[in-house]
């Protein structure tokens, strides 16, 4: 017989929620004895870059490039794998709601804060010698801003210039900003790529997958463009293309190519165009926008990566998935006619075709996909300039809805609705509600990562590319037809 | 026309949309005193683990409910009067109805232990549940968890990943043997263990004592055998939720008795999903199903007869699927625990005994799968089964039932060998 119902409960979990245990022993340590001293060398690397910020005197020397950022993340990368070592391979996603880190904690906006100042810097503090040259204005505010400007880019310059040794054997050129950037940012892909190794090698899926954006960042996003460089070839990036890498096919930079003696500069404007017009539709076809978002673009290299803490944090609501669609095509309408205007205006001096130009520059190249795109990780999620912001995702966006043979099936009935994959998609995808129907998840914005599949705890989910692009058009007759119904598309309730 | 309908699960709440789809002037109300948007059961032991939190368990957004205009009531139904057709709450305003359907769920059972009502005792199946183990935990170094079943295994990785050392006392001497044959529990056992689980096998619960302040303080076995903790999980099985039942005509045995439209005796009175006890004319054992799927299945059902188009309950292949800590597992078909006489199994491990494959077949044609740490394709698997494949056929296309990840490691050849060796055939992959 039931016993009685618990008519006294009362708790709101609306309200309430369920935190963190309290008053437990606390996760085991699963860490391998050794981690500690792995820690101990990032916090040394840590030191010595900071010794070198501060003006110590190996400084711009390789002892220092080595013992700074570079063994600060080599070690990290050591870290990660001993830190794992002990658990059995599975997902182990223990405590993730409960991380200051990784939910939106008090650590989680200082390092949405530090990340956004970093770009704040990186775009826009003007160069040494400008700042050299500035004069304080009147007044207490004024004098303060200019020290504080000539302090930010005294230590700025030290960075940069702690890495000359690397950049002058790659290039034969001192290093610049972007070359710390590109350090930087090829370090965090391969620390935290090991990272994602170790965390989920029980899948091979994400194994090749971090390995190939670990192997593009490395060569294509950083290596190759330096040597070019040394070679006095331009500093060119294969992998990346018109319309997210936009002034690829814009006027001044196709005839600078075209310009550079021997064929290489020909070669790279062919290449750029291939990639765009013809690449970009045929493997998108065929494998869907993964084959670049998350197995060759740096971007979507460095949300795999240094992101994947974070990629739980993606909005699921359907808001979010309307302004997804708004936001997006505008950038893409954006960049379409600015490059459409500065052809149609080149030789002339077109002050809208330049408007267009900078302004473009300003608010998507620099502000929506550095300062929000990586700054807002911690808080807004991995992808943030990937969902909301990329053109280029948006032309690999329509094609993957409306011409693709990718798509992701569930596995009849076997979802019992947890979540676990809505929550890991780090593109705000709410793949719960096609896999509890049952049904195929063809989706514009999904990038393939395979997350959602590795976390689901019944196997429902499996990425495929399938025998044909036939499902595209269930109740279209066209992919006109269809990408202009998936625009208003919604979550079905069943 | 006013349907209500008594509990949020994925019964009641996949009745009240599927309702509203084909009958989009009636009204529905939907009562449950446990939350108030239905949320995923099964996805409780990750709210306490920290993978997601209480509104990632939601299947819907809320505004779903408004817009499908379903009404919501946070309360607990305290009385039926079938002759008035009003429910009385334990708060607020008595309700009427013109069709009521239970999907009350059911509640972790209780066999009579000593002691199985101290504080610091607990079952794991409600939010109740949880927010009670919110409290136990505080301060808990050992836990002792009784029954061998999907939910004991769940509440001992949750306690587990809390850093509670987990005695696990299992009365059968196999985990979970009355479903899973000797490889499979052998397989799991041994993983349990691994992790540090202290899994006792044929250890069954006698009593549970107080200590000086009241709460649970030890367990002690048939054996004779005590074990000091902070807290005891029972999660021998889970028993449906009849208590509306009482001093009503609706008739109740272990759950609300139904027919093949779901319907009790009493008119215009429905039961679904884990509370509903299927009357099976004349088949022998009633239907009783207590999972995620059937509990859909049965909303969707309801619905249909609730609207008008009275449908008889078709509970199709049976087919199951669950995780022992990092273990994924998957039925199809019919697996006994113990070989039948007229069947044939064939089972393939892995060496690294963390995958395995069981194919069984009877009169020449393939009956049932279990899948340990690997995904296969459940529309084909049920395909195979209805259309009565042999296991010759089944074999030489298995890959096709493969849905495992792209670049996951094949092992067709061996399986397809070692599995055609076991069941008699010819297969060559
Ligand atoms: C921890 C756990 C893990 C599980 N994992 C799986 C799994 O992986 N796969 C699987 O297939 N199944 C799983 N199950 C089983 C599955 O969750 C159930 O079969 C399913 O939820 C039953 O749905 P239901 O709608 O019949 O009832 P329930 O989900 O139990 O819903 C009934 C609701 O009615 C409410 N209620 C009852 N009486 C009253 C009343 N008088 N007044 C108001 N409200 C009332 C209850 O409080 C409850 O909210 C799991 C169960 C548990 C507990
Ligand atoms: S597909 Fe898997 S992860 Fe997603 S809700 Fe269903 S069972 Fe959970
Ligand atoms: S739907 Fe899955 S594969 Fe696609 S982006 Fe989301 S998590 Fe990655």
């Amino acid at each position: 017989m039931s016993r009685p119902l618990p008519i006294a409960y009362a708790f709101d979990e609306e309200a309430a929620g369920f935190g963190a245990p309290q008053g437990t022993p606390g996760a085991p340590s699963a860490g391998a004895p050794l981690a500690w001293v792995a820690l101990v060398a990032v916090a040394l690397g840590v030191l010595s870059f900071a010794a070198q910020l501060a003006g110590a005197p190996h400084a711009g020397t390789w002892l220092g490039l080595l013992s700074g950022l570079p063994l600060a993340f080599a070690a990290s990368a050591v870290y990660f794998w001993l830190g794992l070592q002990g658990t059995t391979p599975g997902i182990k996603h223990d405590g993730i709601f409960f991380g200051s880190m990784t939910a939106r904690g008090t650590l989680a906006w200082f390092a949405g804060l530090g990340l956004t100042a970093f770009y704040v810097v990186l775009y826009w503090l003007p160069g040494a010698g400008a700042i050299a040259n500035m004069q304080a204005g009147e007044g207490a505010p004024a004098q303060a801003k200019l020290w504080l400007l000539r302090w930010t880019s005294a230590l700025f310059e030290r960075a940069i210039g702690s890495l000359d040794p690397l950049a002058l054997a790659l290039s034969g050129k001192d290093a610049d900003r972007w070359f710390l950037y590109g350090t930087l940012y090829t370090l965090a892909v391969l620390a935290f790529g090991v990272r994602m190794l170790m965390k989920y090698r029980h899948v091979r899926y994400q194994i090749v997958r971090t390995l190939s954006v670990m192997f593009f960042q490395l060569g294509f996003g950083f290596l190759i463009p330096q040597v070019l460089k040394a070679f006095r070839y331009p500093e060119y990036y294969f992998t990346y293309f018109w319309p997210l890498k936009y002034d690829y096919l814009f006027p001044s930079s196709v005839t600078g190519l075209w310009n550079t003696p021997g064929g290489v500069g020909v070669f790279m404007v062919v290449w750029g165009l291939v990639a765009t017009f013809v690449a970009t539709p045929v493997l998108t076809y065929f494998f869907g926008k993964r084959w670049y978002c998350s197995w060759v673009c740096g971007c979507g290299g460095l949300a795999e990566t240094l992101g994947d803490p974070y990629r739980q944090l993606s909005s699921k609501s359907t808001r979010a998935w309307k302004v997804e669609r708004w936001l997006i095509h505008s950038v893409l309408v954006f960049i379409v006619v600015t490059t459409a205007a500065v052809w149609l205006t080149r030789g002339t001096h077109s002050p809208l075709a330049a408007g267009l130009q900078k302004w473009y520059g300003f608010l998507i190249g620099a502000a929506f996909s550095g300062v929000i795109g990586v700054g807002f990780y911690p808080l807004m999620g991995s992808r943030v300039w990937c969902r909301f912001g990329c053109p280029m995702a948006a032309v690999l966006g329509v094609f993957q809805r409306c011409f693709s043979r990718f798509r992701i099936t569930t596995n009849g009935g076997q979802c019992m609705s947890c979540g676990n994959c809505s929550t890991y998609c780090e593109m705000g995808i709410d793949v719960r509600a096609y896999a509890e129907k049952g049904e195929n998840v063809v989706r514009a914005s999904c990038v393939g990562c395979g997350v959602c599949a590795a976390v689901c705890p019944r196997g429902v989910l499996k990425l495929e590319n399938g025998p044909t692009h036939a499902d595209r058009f269930a109740g279209a007759e066209n992919p006109v037809q269809t990408f202009l119904a998936s625009l208003t598309q919604g979550p079905k309730v069943p | 026309m006013h349907v209500v309908i008594v509990g949020n699960g994925v019964a009641g709440f996949t009745a009240a949309l599927r309702l509203r789809e084909l009958d989009p002037a009636c009204r529905i109300t939907m009562i449950s005193g446990e939350s108030t948007y239905p949320y995923s059961r099964p996805a409780l032991m990750y709210v306490f683990m920290g993978h997601m939190r209480y509104q990632e368990t939601k299947p819907f957004e809320d505004r779903v409910w408004a817009e499908q205009r379903i009404e919501l009531v946070r309360a607990w139904v305290t009385r039926i009067d079938t002759e008035g057709k009003r429910l009385e709450l334990h708060e607020g305003q008595p309700l009427s109805y013109d069709k009521l359907l239970l999907a009350t769920g059911s509640q972790p059972s209780l066999y009579g232990w000593p002691g199985q009502d101290l504080p610091g005792v607990q079952g794991l199946y409600s939010l109740m549940d949880l927010h009670a183990l919110y409290q136990n935990v505080q301060g808990a170094k050992h836990a002792v968890i009784v029954g061998g079943g999907l939910i004991g295994i769940e509440l001992a990785e949750m306690l587990h990943s809390q850093g509670v050392h987990v005695t696990f006392l299992v009365r059968e001497d196999a985990y979970w043997s009355n479903v899973l044959p000797a490889e499979e529990s052998a397989m799991v056992t041994r993983l349990i263990r691994e992790a540090g689980i202290d899994l006792r096998l044929s250890s069954e619960l006698a009593e549970i004592h107080a200590g000086p302040d009241g709460r649970a303080a030890a367990v002690t076995t048939k054996a004779g055998e005590r074990i000091e903790c902070q807290l005891v999980g029972l999660t021998a099985g889970v028993s449906p939720n009849t208590q509306l039942c009482q001093g009503t005509p609706i008739e109740a045995g272990r759950g609300i008795l139904v027919d093949a439209h779901l319907q009790t005796k009493v008119p215009d009175v429905y039961a679904a999903g884990d509370c509903a006890e299927i009357v099976t004319e004349g088949e022998g054992k009633n239907l009783l199903q207590q999972v995620w799927y059937t509990g859909k299945l049965q909303g969707e059902c309801v619905a249909k007869t609730l609207a008008g188009q009275a449908t008889r309950y078709d509970a199709g292949l049976w087919y199951n699927s669950a995780k022992f800590l990092d273990l994924e597992y998957q039925t199809y078909g019919l697996v006994h625990a113990q070989p039948q006489a007229v069947e044939t199994h064939g089972w393939w491990e892995h060496a690294s005994g963390r995958l395995g494959l069981r194919v069984v077949a009877m009169d020449g044609a393939v009956t049932g799968f279990n899948a340990m740490g690997l995904r296969l394709r459940h529309r084909t698997c049920e395909r195979w089964i209805l259309e009565r494949r042999s296991p010759g056929y089944v074999l030489e296309h298995l890959a096709e039932a493969g849905f495992d990840p792209e670049f996951t490691r094949r092992y067709e050849p061996e399986v397809v060998a070692t599995l055609a060796a076991q069941l008699g055939v010819e297969a060559t992959v």
